[in-house]
């Protein structure tokens, strides 16, 4: 009997004991130093199709740094699902890389854990000066008014993709450029048996980026100037309810899109299954998925009335990576020597082009390649008609909190229950209950 | 183990038991001198332990005290003391976050109970169906226990394939072929990502249920099911009367050792449904994940952590004492 116990003690203790020590670790560590000036540990975002595509895309470009500076740079491209996590793991135990990417959604709630180098005057006179960046992506590097926490990389913006050959046997002449366009074209396509449009309703920051626009739209903010989190205003309430409305009450996106979270509705418009995708510089994913350039358009993301701009006409988040050096980096000044590497005119063009983006950086926006057409509607909307999402520290949070509460709706929506402005109302009110007090 | 085979006479038992040890005992204390030896083996033993369990465990639980959010985290020896504030977040019932915790809560007690019973049942039967050798025995049992070889992601995420809306095998047979839904089910979002999770995870346990069962059952003599049978009593009676008995001993652990698995499990909900499961299929593991990475709370998940771990030790605690004095009272 004693033996069981034991091990039954055993049991519960290690099982918990590896659920508490997920939380534990952390070393004090102060600021960077110059120990190892030869080498650097370098996290990437992965911004092609694969892991693989993106080494190869970036270890040429790393050796030649290494061939100018001298420095070793160890690759790590680290996928989306894991960044956040693996960054927090390094903040907190303060063994992480010496330059890593970082959604820039994530600026201020980084910034706020004073993890990464801010990016000063100084800092930024070494890597040629703040003047170099496009403002909207400056726009995107932390909580307004405080020292930038990371360097804008690769710029991206929202776009509405379409199957031209769908859209012709349809009978569109010409893309929506409003919601109610949208909607009629959709029950068009549908009329001859393709589905309208994709959307991943089970991915929480799909969710996100697609209903902050929506809110702009209906000219509301999902907080307050101070920085509150201000989710069940009418207004937030309604934009919320359009986008969610796309499936339950328009029913232009297809119910079974609501448990998509592994960009499916990427594959299901590659494969022509569906007419329209609204994604963010989609061109390498879909070439990689077989699908030929010429086979679909690109045009701004749909607004409610009238053409894109400001204001109410935004159209677009700000999306993109940026660049941070962490803290406690022992080689500081590599460090920002290879900043101003990635951030140089050349290999701005070479990266931004391997993984369709958009430089942030101007001179080299004006390359030719960056006129295609794909690439003019989107830096045109990242000039125009895009918007940063929320510069707050708790900014991840709000990303889960109301991509939560629009995954829950589109389930209800798709399970045929009644999306009402209450029930929406309902699931922002318990998100918003969920943000820090602090 | 043999003495599994006296379940139903105490006596024998018990003196088999505490004889062994003792009786060994006298020879050793005869060399008093290397009486140290044990404890010299079992120290590294006991550092690890410390190390490995004690150590951590402490660490969660003064985080608990701690206000560790983002601002904190980087040097979370420097957070802010927030006493029990962190328990009362997660225990307050009536504010969104205890609600959420109490209602992942009861959704995994639920689930676990459920899933624990079906595992057992299923393994169960499986064992006793392979107790008698007869051609392709040995073949079955190695695909029974496929399940539980197989890389746990690798497993779940062909369940996910198979659940999926639009494409899923799971629709397609009830609803395309056998036509016993009016139209395809969600089964990865919404209510039925409950009864999703149970398949998967009574699929991946039973096997193991299945295994120790198969163990217990080498040790039953065999003339007792001829002694029965000569007695009169059919297979149903065997399996009630000299079976299940004389297997009460592994059931014990097997079920408590299924329990806490089943109730810990972060994979396949993980795997299955990501970051944010749906409502129905709110396991606490992930909550408690969900409470600290995605929110950067780690003082209340870790909170969370303390509170779970206090429930399971409650648990094993009040099942071993019940068990065994069910056992006791059986015995006499």
């Amino acid at each position: 009997m004693r033996s069981i116990r034991a091990a039954a003690v055993g049991a519960v203790t290690l099982s918990l004991a590896l659920a508490v020590s997920a939380c534990g670790g952390g070393t004090p560590t102060g600021g960077g130093s110059n120990d190892s000036p030869k080498t650097l540990t370098y996290w990437a975002s992965n911004q092609g199709a694969s892991i693989e595509i993106d080494k190869k895309v970036l270890q040429p470009e790393l050796d030649k740094f290494e061939k100018q500076n001298g420095i070793k740079v160890k690759l790590e491209v680290v996928p989306w699902n894991d960044l956040l996590n693996r960054i927090l793991t390094a903040t907190t135990s303060g063994q992480g890389p010496d330059v890593l990417n970082i959604g820039n959604t994530w600026s201020a709630s980084l910034q706020a854990t004073g993890a990464l180098l801010p990016w000063d005057e100084k800092n930024f006179a070494a890597i040629g000066g703040r003047d170099r960046f496009v403002d909207s992506a400056l726009g995107s590097t932390g909580a307004p008014g405080k020292d930038p926490a990371a360097v804008p990389l690769y710029s991206m913006a929202y776009g509405l993709y379409y199957n031209k050959k769908i859209f012709a046997e349809a009978g569109i002449s010409k893309p929506p450029a409003t919601w109610a366009e949208l909607i009629a074209d959709g029950k068009k396509i549908q009329a001859k048996g393709k589905q309208a449009i994709g959307a991943e309703g089970a991915s929480l920051n799909e969710n996100v980026h697609h209903v902050f626009v929506f809110a702009k739209q209906h000219g509301a903010d999902f907080f307050t100037a101070d920085g509150k989190p201000d989710f069940t205003s009418d207004k937030v309430v309604a934009a919320v309810k359009q986008y969610v409305d796309l499936m339950a009450k328009d029913k232009v996106i297809p119910p079974g899109n609501a448990e998509y979270a592994q960009n499916q509705s990427v594959s299901d418009f590659a494969k022509g299954r569906t007419a329209m995708l609204l994604w963010q510089t989609a061109s390498a994913n879909l070439r990689s998925q077989g699908m030929n350039p010429d086979d679909y358009g690109i045009t701004p993301v749909p607004v409610q009335s009238g053409t894109p701009g400001s204001g109410t006409q935004i159209n677009s988040m700000v999306a993109g990576v940026n660049v941070a050096v962490f803290k406690n980096t022992h080689n500081l000044d590599g460090a920002t020597q290879f900043v101003k590497f990635l951030t140089s005119d050349e290999e701005q063009k070479i990266l931004n082009k391997a993984f369709s983006s958009i430089p942030p950086v101007k001179t080299a926006q004006a390359d030719p390649a960056f006129n295609t057409p794909e690439t003019a509607v989107l830096k045109n909307t990242l000039a125009t008609s895009a918007a940063a999402l929320p510069q707050v520290p708790s900014e991840s949070q709000f990303e889960t909190t109301v991509g939560t509460a629009v995954k829950e709706l589109f389930a209800d929506a798709a399970a045929g229950r009644a999306v009402t402005t209450e029930s929406v109302k309902a699931k922002l009110l318990k998100a918003q209950q969920q943000m820090p007090a602090k | 183990m043999t003495t599994t085979v006296d379940a139903g006479r105490p006596t024998a038992q018990k003196s088999s038991r505490a004889a062994g040890p003792r009786r060994g005992r006298p020879g050793r204390s005869g060399r008093a001198g290397r009486a140290w030896l044990p404890y010299l083996l079992l120290l590294p033993a006991l550092i690890l332990e410390l190390l490995v369990h004690l150590v951590p465990m402490v660490i969660g639980a003064v985080m608990s005290l701690k206000e560790i959010t983002q601002f904190y985290i980087r040097n979370w020896t420097a957070a802010p003391w927030s006493g029990f504030d962190n328990y009362r977040v997660s225990v307050d019932v009536d504010a969104p976050v205890g609600e959420a915790l109490l209602h992942s809560f009861f959704v995994t007690v639920g689930f676990t109970l459920l899933s624990v019973a079906l595992c057992w049942l299923i393994g169960t039967a499986a064992a006793i169906c392979l107790q008698d050798s007869f051609r392709g025995r040995g073949l079955l049992r190695t695909l029974f226990l496929v399940p539980y070889a197989l890389p746990v992601y690798a497993a779940v995420i062909t369940w996910v394939f198979m659940f999926q809306h639009d494409n899923g095998l799971v629709n397609h047979v009830l609803h395309d072929q056998l036509h016993l839904t009016d139209k395809p089910s969600f089964w990865l979002i919404g209510d039925n990502s409950f009864w999703a999770l149970l398949t998967v995870s009574v699929w991946r346990g039973w096997p193991f249920a299945f295994l120790i069962v198969m163990a217990g059952l080498q040790n039953i003599p065999r003339e007792l099911y001829e002694a029965a049978a000569l007695d009169g009593a059919g297979m149903w009676q065997q399996i009630r009367r000299i079976t299940l008995p004389s297997l009460r001993p592994v059931n014990q652990v097997l079920v408590l050792v299924l329990f806490l698995w089943t109730f810990n499990d972060f994979n396949t909900p993980y795997v299955m449904f990501g970051k944010a499961a749906p409502r129905a299929a709110d396991l606490i593991s992930v909550h408690i994940y969900q409470a600290s990475f995605v929110s950067w709370d780690f003082g209340t998940g870790s909170a969370m952590s303390v509170l779970l771990l206090l429930f399971l030790l409650v648990v094993t605690g009040v099942y071993l004492a019940v068990t065994s004095r069910g056992r006791r009272t059986a015995d006499v």
